[in-house]
């Protein structure tokens, strides 16, 4: 069985993606150890990195840049719903 | 040709949609969009219970981030090993090949270890001492439901990887095979970094 040749594209560089989530993920817990930061600006900036991490893991160890884009909208779809499903349950949360 | 030989061969040549070269790895990224879906509805159940609750356990006082900030660079470095063994398969090289994809099992052997002695510190320690129990606070059971859940796909991917492992060292996979672990391996540690946020951090 051939192996199956990935449509060309260049390696990404796998060790500068790994640097940009150790750094990352460094920045995260500093925040969260961070003792005067308004609760606001402490998620805005956790839920930024994370999110951030999840994009990078995705778009290249995943390869999802390299992939056709409606791909890319099959990945998102989960998100899209899950932030549906926050605002859909809201008003259920005081009973 | 006869009509069914004509259409066996026509659906052997079909191409998969948006993923041509593999129809596993289209069936890999739609059945990991639907584990997102589970996955995105345990912490959106856990972000809304909190959210209604009064008094909800500071977790950077009652979880033990240091060790989990540990576990999260671990799966990182994990998925790192992950992509450098398929790389090394889709270049032939199979020893790197296997070298990076047990440094992989390896990692995700290491996070489910730590992940046991988390749980047994709170179970037996920390929780009692802050007065958590199941009975008595959600904090408890969101936090156990959600960390185990993905413990259980930690360890199926640790097995999936070693499946991948032995039978490509037979000879019988190849890095088509490993691509598509890589995918799932992946998601595991993009999960955790969304939950090492959401539980831990936030």
């Amino acid at each position: 069985m051939t192996t199956a040749q990935a449509h060309a594209h260049p390696q990404p560089n796998y060790m500068g993606v790994f640097w940009w989530l150790l750094a990352l993920t460094i920045g995260e817990v500093a925040v969260a150890y961070a003792p005067f930061l308004p609760k606001l600006t402490m998620i805005i900036l956790l839920v930024g990195m994370a999110f951030t991490k999840a994009a990078l893991v995705a778009l290249y160890f995943m390869h999802l840049k390299f992939e056709r884009s409606t791909l890319t909208l099959v990945a998102l779809t989960p998100l899209i719903l899950c932030v549906f499903l926050s605002l859909m349950l809201l008003p259920d949360i005081h009973p | 040709m006869s009509e069914a030989a004509a259409i066996d061969s026509a659906a052997e040549a079909a191409e998969a949609p948006l993923t041509p070269e593999s129809w596993g790895k289209l069936g890999m990224w739609i059945f990991l969009a639907a584990d997102a879906m589970s996955f995105g509805c345990l912490i959106v159940g856990y972000a809304l219970l909190r959210h209604a609750s009064e008094k909800w356990p500071p977790p950077a006082q009652t979880l033990g981030i240091n060790l989990t900030a540990f576990m999260t660079l671990l799966l990182i470095i994990s998925s790192v090993t992950m992509v450098l063994s398929l790389s090394a398969i889709q270049n032939g090289d199979l020893r790197r090949f296997k070298k990076f994809l047990l440094l992989t099992i390896l990692g995700g052997l290491l996070f489910l270890g730590c992940q046991a002695y988390e749980w047994t510190h709170l179970i037996t320690d920390r929780l009692p001492e802050l007065g958590i129990s199941f009975s008595t606070h959600l904090f408890a059971t969101t936090f156990f439901v959600l960390t185990g859940f993905h413990g259980m796909h930690v360890t199926g991917g640790v097995l999936y990887n070693s499946c991948v492992l032995a039978a490509c060292l037979r000879g019988r996979y190849g890095a088509k095979h490993v691509e598509i672990a890589g995918l799932y391996w992946h998601f595991v540690d993009l999960v955790w970094i969304l939950i090492f946020t959401f539980v831990y951090l936030i």
